[in-house]
């Protein structure tokens, strides 16, 4: 069943709907603030933001994902239509397995960045940042494929934290002593079935589970019996924010702006300038945006994402970056401190050249304290990979915290 | 008999804008009304009991937020109100609303197609590009491509670098938005044939053509490159009605000391050996300025406040071919309650839209089919609007004003004069378009004001009722406008300006004509500047 019905005119009544666990997240919104996530109500904070945080990195979290966009792929020309569509190799991604990618319109410019779910044979789930219905059905002309948003047809949770995995076996999973990270597994559930990946936006152990609505309400419950002596807690998006950052995720509509909802075209941005390039593969023979993103690899990228260790521990968001000379090169575009890496960290879009590992640039941070406004010039590296990367994150079996 | 520096005909939008840029650089203006009211095609009409109506125009968005700034109309008593959203009736029960909440539109555009509400964002995109393009040219003077002086060489490079920086693709879109179909471009995007007919109307609004004829692309550009508060496409109520927008710079005209003459129409612009030399009224006063600025459409100053013998032949045959074909009636309703349209149920957030009842492209065409058969359309698409239901200033508590924009509207019936029978019956036409998707409405009806092009001609002195003083088709805009090589508000006779809509960048209240012809004349005459010039974004 759908977790809501848009079919109705009367729908303008309401401009934001329950999400199919929202009884649950009600009765621990301890703060009884909510946001906006697209039809949704989402929970930024259920108590304690740092709790939460720290329920990510030290026992386990769940996290709201129904209102993620989500399509259903299926049909005899699935695959070819996905490979067409992404600039990575999706022959590779087995049934059973998840992939990340990301897909260009025919100037090579990021339309959006998702996962690609291969639930079984010739079936597949994308899931992104925005809507992507028009773009997929223009893309789909000439394949026997079957094309669907269906993110209001399944519930989802992410569960992320050490102890994730040691939460799913109390409630009966089995299958994730064996699940790599990006795999996938099914599992019976009361007559219902329950997926389970290994992928999450936090980069630490963890897992998403997906499920039909009507049966939100008791996975909620068993997650959060099972998990009771293992110190799982309800985790709302700020908490979920650090994490990713930390994780050197990047973001749709914070770190570069979606290509077909981008006015001014020089905002846009490639695969390439969003230190995504080991997604594009030019063996394919053709692909959306191929022909503009070879030629952006021969005469090199305008723009590079640089992730940023920045000295002290003011936050620098909304900060101008400049090179040692004092040139502005860029800005950032995502910033936290990390409480699990004790750094000061940012993403931030700076012009190419700049921007490769071990260079030395500035921040400019303005920060407030009592009221009065300071600012800093900070000095600041740019690092290769995730700020935070710990070995458990792919370790297989996963341990038990 | 006082000689004046400056004599501005016709006390509308752009005729007061005009004087009160003058006035504010020193010059002695004198403004002169035909009417013995000003507002011109902005105005607020008391006509029945307690109800003030927009007769005329009845929405505000195009209005140059730089205008608004430099002739202090907050200040002077103006205050914009936005308004949100849109309806369109279909004949099936349903309807297609735009809300001011994105996702409460989002999923308004799901239920009737999912594509399209993402298709949406694809659309909203371009179509901001080519507002983007174009306002920046709207507070500047079009280049003369043939003059060769430096400063027209510059402007047309400036045009040139800033059609470049588009990209290739939006200047391919450019070129193909300026010369397509409104229904051809929305084809581009969309799938339902209700959102299709939604969009298409601010296609039409205006304009002689049908959302199926080259051109009208442009004409919805014109009409979502305004904004409200910096809200791009967003469009507003003037409080108290448009007649508010004149009186605002009305009282900032006076108080640079500014006079104005109202009741007594030009007779004439009188011209002696090759130059101006002022103007008489119908009532024989004759009035003396150097400099003489016409806010009225191009033939109606040309062809009849004009001695032919002072013009030449070549410039008055173009003034003939001058497009300005009359589209579009009105009609201003009082109503003693508020109707309740069947589809909406109640609805008050659409109840407070601009609402809308042709639900297909095809209909849309059809209406215009009639228009070319020299006839009303018999299922006519109308723009209607309720103001009372945001502005409580113009009708008591409890009754409305309803606003009725009605196209197409010929200039003539089937080639004849419209009769008051004629009118009578396109009121009817109307009146029971409405009737039909909001049973009991006309009980509540207590005074109707019908404009046909015949009225908008007579009354306000738009030429065949041509509410943009002119078609606003590629071959009348930027320096074709009104006619190649009179584009930059100067007239064929020495001392003699244009200011109206006729000239770049067109009709709307938008006041640019009056503005950018104010910036030309101070030039001329090596005064201080006064007036806003382009538009700054990034």
């Amino acid at each position: 069943m759908k977790t809501f019905d848009i079919s109705s005119r009367e729908h303008y009544r309401n401009k934001v709907f329950p999400s199919p666990f929202h009884a649950h997240q009600a009765a621990l919104n301890e703060n009884r603030e909510w946001s906006r996530w697209y039809d949704y109500l989402s929970v930024p904070a259920y108590g304690c933001e740092t709790l939460e945080y720290f329920a990510g990195r030290n026992t386990c979290g769940v996290f709201d994902l129904t209102p993620m966009v989500k399509h259903r792929i299926a049909g005899p020309d699935a695959l070819p239509f996905l490979d067409r569509l992404v600039t990575r190799d999706v022959t590779k991604l087995a049934p059973g397995r998840v992939g990340y990618s990301a897909w260009c319109d025919d100037a090579g410019r990021v339309i959006d960045d998702g996962t690609i779910f291969h639930l079984r044979e010739g079936e597949y789930r994308l899931c992104s940042q925005e809507h992507q219905i028009d773009w997929l059905s223009i893309n789909a002309r000439g394949f026997d494929v079957e094309i669907s948003e269906v993110t209001h047809d399944i519930a989802a949770l992410a569960l992320q934290g050490p102890t994730s995995a040691a939460v799913l076996r109390r409630m009966g999973c089995s299958a994730v002593d064996a699940l790599k990270p990006f795999g996938l597994a099914h599992m019976d559930f009361g007559g219902t079935e329950l997926a389970i990946s290994r992928t999450g936006y936090t980069g630490d152990l963890g897992y998403e589970l997906w499920i039909d609505p009507d049966r939100a309400g008791t996975l909620w419950d068993r997650l959060f019996e099972a998990g009771e002596l293992h110190g799982i807690r309800p985790m709302g998006s700020l908490a979920l924010e650090t994490l990713r950052i930390e994780a050197g995720f990047i973001l749709a509509g914070r770190d570069f702006a979606p290509a077909l909802q981008t006015v001014r075209q020089h905002n846009t941005r490639s695969p390439f300038e969003l230190g995504l390039g080991w997604l594009v593969d030019f063996r394919k023979p053709l692909f959306n945006g191929r022909r503009a993103l070879l030629e952006e690899s021969r005469k090199g990228s305008r723009w590079a994402l640089a992730r940023l260790d920045i000295e002290d521990n003011k936050p620098a968001e909304h900060a101008y970056v400049y090179d040692t000379r004092q040139r502005k090169i860029g800005w950032v575009t995502s910033a936290t401190w990390s409480p699990s890496a004790k750094k000061n960290v940012a993403l931030a879009t700076v012009r190419a050249p700049h921007g490769k590992p071990g260079e030395k640039m500035r921040v400019e941070i303005y920060y407030q304290r009592e009221l009065a406004w300071h600012r800093k010039m900070a000095q600041a590296v740019v690092v290769e990979g995730p700020f935070w990367d710990p070995p458990r994150r792919r370790q297989t079996p996963p341990a038990d915290f | 008999m006082r000689r004046h520096d400056a004599i501005v005909i016709g006390a509308g939008h752009n005729g007061i804008a005009n004087a009160a840029f003058l006035a504010k650089a020193g010059l002695d203006v004198l403004l002169v009304e035909k009417n013995d009211y000003i507002g011109g095609a902005a105005v607020s009409r008391n006509l029945h009991g307690d109800w003030i109506y927009s007769n005329c125009s009845y929405v505000c968005s195009l209005l140059r937020p730089e205008i608004h700034r430099a002739l202090d109309l907050a200040k002077y008593g103006l205050q914009v109100v936005p308004y949100g959203g849109s309806v369109t009736l279909a004949e099936n029960g349903d309807y297609f609303g735009s809300y001011p909440d994105e996702d409460a539109s989002r999923r308004e555009i799901m239920r009737h197609s999912p594509r399209d509400a993402d298709a949406a964002h694809r659309y909203e995109r371009d179509i901001m590009r080519q507002c983007r393009f174009i306002r920046q040219f709207l507070l500047r003077t079009a280049p003369d491509p043939a003059s060769f002086k430096p400063r027209d060489l510059l402007e047309l490079l400036h045009i040139g670098r800033k059609l470049w920086d588009l990209g290739e693709d939006t200047i391919a879109d450019t070129i193909r938005f300026y010369t397509m179909s409104i229904a051809d471009w929305l084809d581009e995007y969309f799938e339902s044939p209700l959102l299709k007919a939604a969009y298409a109307g601010s296609g039409i609004i205006g304009s002689a053509l049908g959302v199926m004829s080259p051109g009208t692309a442009y004409v919805l550009l014109h009409h979502a490159m305004g904004d409200v508060d910096g809200t791009a496409g967003a469009w507003g109520f003037a409080r108290g009605g448009m007649g508010a927008i004149t009186a605002a710079m009305q009282r900032c005209f006076e108080a640079h000391g500014g006079k104005t003459l109202a009741g007594n129409g030009v007779a004439r612009i009188e011209v002696r050996g090759g130059a101006v030399t002022g103007v008489t009224l119908e009532n024989g006063d004759e009035h003396r300025a150097g400099i003489v600025v016409s806010n009225m459409t191009l033939p109606r100053t040309f062809l009849e406040c004009m001695d032919p013998k002072d013009l030449r032949p070549e410039f008055l045959e173009k003034c003939r071919n001058f497009k300005i074909r009359g589209s579009s009636g009105k009609l201003n309703i009082a109503l003693e309650g508020l109707p309740d349209f069947t589809a909406l149920r109640g609805n008050q957030e659409l109840m407070r839209a601009d609402l809308h009842i042709s639900d297909s492209i095809e209909r849309l065409e059809r209406a215009y089919d009639d228009w070319k058969d020299g006839t009303w359309s018999r299922d006519p698409y109308v723009d209607l609007l309720i103001p009372t239901l945001t502005d409580p200033t113009m009708a008591p508590p409890g009754k409305h004003f309803m606003s009725v924009f009605v196209q197409y509207v010929p200039p003539k019936v089937r080639g004849k004069d419209w009769t008051d029978a004629d009118r009578d019956g396109f009121r009817d036409t109307v009146l029971d378009r409405i009737e039909a998707h909001a049973p009991g409405f006309k009980k509540m009806i207590a005074h109707v004001e019908v404009r046909t092009p015949r009225e908008l001609e007579a009354e306000v002195g738009l030429t065949e009722g041509n509410i943009f003083q002119g078609e606003l088709t590629m071959d009348q805009l930027l320096f074709n406008r009104p006619i190649p090589g009179y584009a930059q508000y100067r007239g064929p006779v020495k001392g003699l300006w244009m200011c109206g809509s006729s000239n770049h960048p067109g009709g709307g209240v938008m006041a640019a004509p009056g503005a950018n012809a104010a910036r030309e004349i101070l030039m001329h005459l090596k005064k201080p500047n006064t007036v806003p010039e382009g538009w700054r974004d990034d």
